[in-house]
């Protein structure tokens, strides 16, 4: 049996809050509040709290899923950015940029976030750029 | 306080006694609980005094109890204070953790921290390092008793509308091991849903702490509303000394008689 407390940040919004993960024999069973991290001071939320639960949920999305027919589909990354790329110039050529919107998140990085506002308003040229707090 | 800890622990280590030792790591600027397994690592061991007394304790039974039952062969030391002491005797008493899978390491709170946490004992019984700080009584209890009790449940009924329903309470307790928890019962309340009932939310919290809260306060700690929880677990502490004769984890470690509160028996 291995036990290992990992130190890390809660992904759930913006806050940073510094917390544990209890590892056991490579699988997550628990979450611990730093105590001494001056953002939250040792308190969680009730997301945060459960945050191990997330990254082995079966619901998890795994690979890039495309509707045919109606239905999901796992296809390649080559195929769905292939399909997203395309969808997303018929659009804008037929209905104009601000005919587009881009949700980003809190779950990502400062790095990732900067790319799809980056990716919005030079790519695309909108505005339109929301996050996962606000939904 | 921690080169004799570390002392004891590279002992009971290289003795092969225990295969690990649960305690408390400085590590990347912040402590948490850590187990210590090879005894190279004990450099960053500490005992959660970081800036004041106390300020980085962790419910380490709680956690002692996962790796126990992962490792129901295994022996473990961990790091305990008057009130871990008392936690692990009462987890002993209701099956939750044989005694044999653990070797307690005591350390005695230094008075600020027996004065801040009203502690009526603030030293295990055994302890490998500290001097025993006098105990103090329960002061925010009477405090609040003196109040009329109209106003009382006013003050109460205000403090429990702040809970923001996150669980932290429940979560960090080092007594709370129910596999089912009322608190998520359906039958009991909404339970995605804010706010919290008042006061049955709280009050049905308090009620299961009888003859379990060991008065360690992690959940007045951990609460991000602040209610005053420890004051309301210590009357019911004091409550069930009135009407069962003790007080969990200040007697032997069997179950107090009259008080055969057991959860579910560990399945090893």
């Amino acid at each position: 049996m291995e036990y290992r407390t990992v130190l890390t940040t809660c992904t759930y919004c913006g806050c940073g809050c510094g917390l544990y993960l209890e590892v056991m024999d490579g699988r997550l069973v628990g979450t611990i509040p730093c105590k001494t991290n001056p953002v939250n001071e040792g308190k969680l939320c009730v997301k945060g709290w459960n945050v191990h639960e997330f990254v082995q949920s079966p619901k998890r999305l795994t690979r890039p899923l495309l509707r045919k027919n109606r239905e999901l589909t796992p296809v390649s990354w080559d195929e769905a950015l292939d399909f997203t790329a395309a969808r997303l110039r018929e659009i804008k050529e037929a209905h104009g940029s601000d005919s587009i919107a881009f949700l980003a998140s809190a779950k990502v990085t400062n790095e990732e976030n900067y790319l799809i506002q980056k990716f919005a308003r030079a790519a695309v040229g909108t505005n339109n750029v929301d996050h996962c707090a606000r939904l | 306080m921690d080169d004799k800890i570390k002392m004891k622990v590279q002992e009971l280590l290289q003795s092969g006694k225990i295969k690990g030792f649960l305690g408390l790591r400085e590590r990347h600027g912040q402590v948490g609980p850590y187990l210590f397994t090879d005894g190279d690592d004990l450099e960053g061991l500490v005992v959660g005094d970081r800036f004041k007394p106390g300020d980085s304790r962790y419910p380490l039974n709680k956690q002692l109890m996962k790796i126990t039952r992962g490792d129901p062969s295994g022996c473990y030391g961990v790091l305990v204070r008057g009130c871990d002491e008392r936690g692990l005797k009462t987890l002993f008493g209701s099956g939750q953790i044989k005694s044999e899978q653990v070797v307690p390491v005591g350390i005695a709170c230094p008075q600020d921290l027996a004065d801040a946490c009203e502690c009526l004992k603030p030293y295990p019984d055994e302890r490998v390092a500290g001097e025993a700080a006098e105990p103090r009584s329960f002061a925010t209890v009477a405090k609040v008793e003196a109040m009329e009790l109209d106003e009382r449940f006013r003050l109460w009924l205000a403090e429990f509308s702040k809970c923001i329903k996150c669980y932290g309470c429940r979560n960090i307790c080092p007594m709370c091991y129910c596999s089912e928890c009322t608190l998520e019962n359906k039958d009991f309340g909404d339970i995605g849903s804010l706010p919290a009932e008042n006061p049955v939310f709280h009050l049905t919290r308090a009620i299961h702490m009888a003859g379990r809260c060991i008065d360690c306060g992690l959940c007045n700690e951990v609460c991000p509303a602040d209610i005053p929880l420890r004051t309301l677990y210590k009357k019911i502490a004091d409550i069930v000394e009135e009407e069962f004769h003790c007080r969990p984890g200040y007697g032997s470690p069997e179950t107090p008689p009259g008080l055969n509160i057991r959860g579910e028996e560990l399945k090893h």
